[in-house]
């Protein structure tokens, strides 16, 4: 009884913060809940980035070095999941939460306590995948894409890895749902559609793709699952069962999963260059349909992974175009970011220092995969180094140089100091300088014919695997310097303003910095200029 | 209805989804031939079939043993030269050569993929099961067709059959004449 009258004393209070580890457990607000996601996605940037360093190691020279072979495939496997589902997309989440309440003019999430949730499986998530390292069997070793019958073979560690699995997608699925209610229902007056923020816009879309296709993916580790131990046979050809069908339904979910990955990096970008070019996004309607029609042309492209199963002619003719015709609206938005910088009168912080990079090097990633979507050279391509050149230039220059960008532009906004910007500028231009050093030699290395996944390589592909090792080493310490920034900034430094940038509109700058705990109790009401930038 | 309840909606429907290719894709494989599944006809309609006898189409035969299962596996011909229209028998030999009984079935695939649909079968072990006792070594024929509709361009077949052992055959001896429908 006294309990709940102290309890409604607080009320009282505005801007009241519980304390205390309390505080984090049991958030229920967006800002504290996107910090979590945040700091958990930098944390499992660190693991799946040390599993990279190991295998940059052993692939610093030919032979068996370091690691025995069942180890390396463990990395590449840990890796890639850490990285996709730990790194890419909370990080994703975090800054959709933090920014999509106040982008919009909403104090909160539609719902909060799902957004806890959605939270806290996460950790859970990953302690299963992880504790399979310690399994007999050892950690899952046949590739992120678990094909059968190569992943049945996991021992102890398997129905961990599917319901590690399950756990990941439940936490997207609400995570997605959250988003899509609260810009649906909670826009501050005035805030129509078109007049959202391109970040705000990417996410809805990004949020769709999440709950169209993660159930899939649930459903073929489910498929796996019974598979291994209830007898059914899927994908087990001496029950009638194909393992090709694994493939097809697998990528029905991983095509758009790309999109998933890279559309709100395309969002962040969309908000960062117009506030350094000084100018409006150029094209905005034409930026919104053509996220759109990337994300609806993502589901009829996914057998362009399986070129090499042995499709008829048909089948490879129609996934070739469908893929090329991805490029139409891709390049749309490359056109868009180039002609916003156009007589733009631009300035280089860090944020638009990313941003810029995140434009010229996503491109190349987006070239190198026009050239694998032409059918007939996939053969040559398949399963090489340079297919793992093409998805590292997407998802490091690409989505991931899109989120350090939006961590720098937006960090003054979170903290209320201005981070170093001088360190900012060592953060990346040590960042952009070796990731290409790290991940340019592999297209060579492919095109030469070096496999993908595979600890040991022949002598003729040693001097690029040295500079790529040695690229990797060097980024993957430059990105101490980011803890470091962020630590520093949280600290303290010079105060940010309320805009924070001279460049930057809409109605997440129009709130002090560091924003309320609720960031708008009363609908801000929506003019031209609160719209986006 | 509340935004949140049509897209839970939405995410269990998609669920079902993946499950539903599943099936869907069988259909998809069936109507188009694709993947090599073969067809079957009776042995009166195969019958009735006009041999090309100006035109002879080579078959090929591929045998493969799953890992998991410890027997050999042979064609006795490897190739045969065929007319189009004519019922013609190949004879595989298999063995046992484990001290257990072992139930295993056969999984055919027919390449190029074109062709399989005019490739028939009135009578195959791949129908059923087949049990084989300690050591013991076992003559099958399978009996088939190609239909003279066989596209011109193509002059090699090649029908491959993959053994594997029956799931849980280790248990329960199985009646080795149950047809399975699915696997034709």
């Amino acid at each position: 009884m006294s309990e709940a009258v102290i309890h409604n004393g607080h009320h009282d209070h505005h801007d009241h913060k519980p304390y205390g580890i309390g505080r984090w457990l049991f958030s229920t607000n967006h800002k504290d809940i996107g910090t979590m996601y945040l700091v958990f996605a930098l944390i499992m940037f660190f693991v799946g980035g040390a599993m990279a360093m190991v295998i940059r190691a052993e692939l610093f020279q030919p032979g068996l070095q370091f690691v025995n072979p069942l180890f390396f495939n463990s990395m590449t496997t840990i890796h890639a999941l850490v990285m996709i589902f730990g790194a890419v997309m909370p990080a994703g989440v975090g800054l959709a939460n933090w920014m999509i309440p106040m982008m919009i003019g909403s104090p909160d999430m539609a719902l909060p306590r799902l957004n806890n949730m959605s939270f806290w499986i996460l950790p859970f998530a990953f302690t299963l995948l992880l504790s399979t390292f310690f399994m007999p069997g050892g950690a899952p070793a046949g590739g992120w894409t678990m094909y059968p019958p190569l992943v049945l073979q996991l021992g102890d560690g398997f129905p961990f890895l599917i319901f590690a699995i399950h756990f990941l997608g439940i936490s997207s699925i609400l995570g997605a749902i959250n988003i899509i209610a609260t810009v649906f229902n909670m826009r501050a007056p005035g805030m129509t559609f078109m007049k959202l923020p391109l970040f705000v816009w990417t996410w809805i879309i990004t949020a769709f793709l999440l709950i169209a296709t993660m159930p899939v993916l649930a459903g073929s580790v489910t498929m796996l699952l019974t598979d291994k131990f209830f007898g059914t046979s899927f994908f087990s050809a001496a029950g009638g069962g194909d393992p090709v069908m694994f493939q097809h339904v697998f990528w029905f979910f991983g095509h758009p999963e790309v999109y998933i990955l890279i559309l709100p990096a395309f969002g962040i970008v969309s908000q960062i260059i117009p506030a350094f070019a000084r100018k409006p996004l150029f094209g905005y309607e034409s930026m919104v349909y053509a996220t759109a029609s990337i994300a609806f042309l993502s589901f009829f492209v996914w057998a362009h992974h399986m070129f090499t199963v042995g499709m008829p002619l048909t089948g490879e003719l129609f996934f070739m175009y469908a893929t090329m015709s991805i490029a139409v609206p891709t390049g749309v938005k490359i056109f868009n970011w180039v002609a916003t910088m156009w007589k733009g009168s631009m300035t280089f912080e860090t944020p638009m220092l990313f941003a810029v990079s995140f434009v010229v090097l996503f491109s190349i990633g987006g070239f190198t995969g026009l050239m694998m979507g032409i059918t007939p050279v996939d053969f040559q391509y398949h399963d090489t180094y340079f297919i793992v050149a093409h998805f590292h230039y997407v998802l490091v220059p690409g989505a991931i140089f899109a989120l350090m960008a939006g961590v720098y532009f937006w960090l003054p906004k979170w903290t209320g100091h201005m981070y170093d910007e001088r360190l900012g500028k060592i953060h990346f231009w040590l960042s952009a300088i070796f990731v290409n050093m790290l991940f340019f030699p592999q297209h060579f290395l492919g095109l030469a014919g070096m496999p993908r996944r595979i600890p040991d390589y022949n002598v003729q592909f040693t001097e690029w695997n040295m500079v790529s090792s040695i690229g990797g080493f060097a980024f993957g310490l430059s990105q101490l310097i980011l803890v470091w920034v962020v630590i520093k900034c949280v600290r303290g430094g010079q105060k940010a303003t309320d805009q924070v940038w001279e460049g930057a509109h809409g109605l997440e700058w129009t709130l002090p910095s560091p924003p309320p705990f609720h960031s708008f109790t009363t609908p801000p009401q929506v003019t031209d200029a609160t719209a986006h930038s | 209805m509340r935004t949140e309840t049509k897209l839970t909606i939405l995410a269990i429907a998609m669920f079902g989804f993946g499950y539903a290719l599943v099936p869907l894709y069988d259909v998809f494989c069936e109507i188009t031939g694709l993947n090599g599944k073969t067809g079957t006809i009776a042995n009166t309609e195969a019958a009735q079939l006009e041999v090309d006898q100006e035109r002879l189409v080579t078959v090929e035969f591929d045998t493969n043993v799953n890992s998991e299962l410890p027997w050999s596996f042979l064609a006795q011909a490897h190739k045969m030269k065929v007319h189009p229209g004519e019922l013609t028998d190949a004879v595989f030999v298999i063995e046992n050569n484990s001290d257990q009984p072992v139930v295993a079935q056969a999984v055919p695939s027919v390449a190029p993929a074109q062709a399989s649909l005019f490739f028939n079968k009135t009578e195959c072990f791949c129908f059923t099961q087949q049990m084989l006792a300690p050591r013991e070594r076992k003559e099958m024929t399978v009996r088939f067709v190609v239909d003279p509709e066989l596209p011109k361009k193509i002059s090699t077949l090649t029908l491959s059959y993959t053994y594997f052992k029956v799931p849980g055959s280790d248990r329960v001896v199985l009646d080795p004449g149950v047809v399975d429908e699915e696997r034709i």
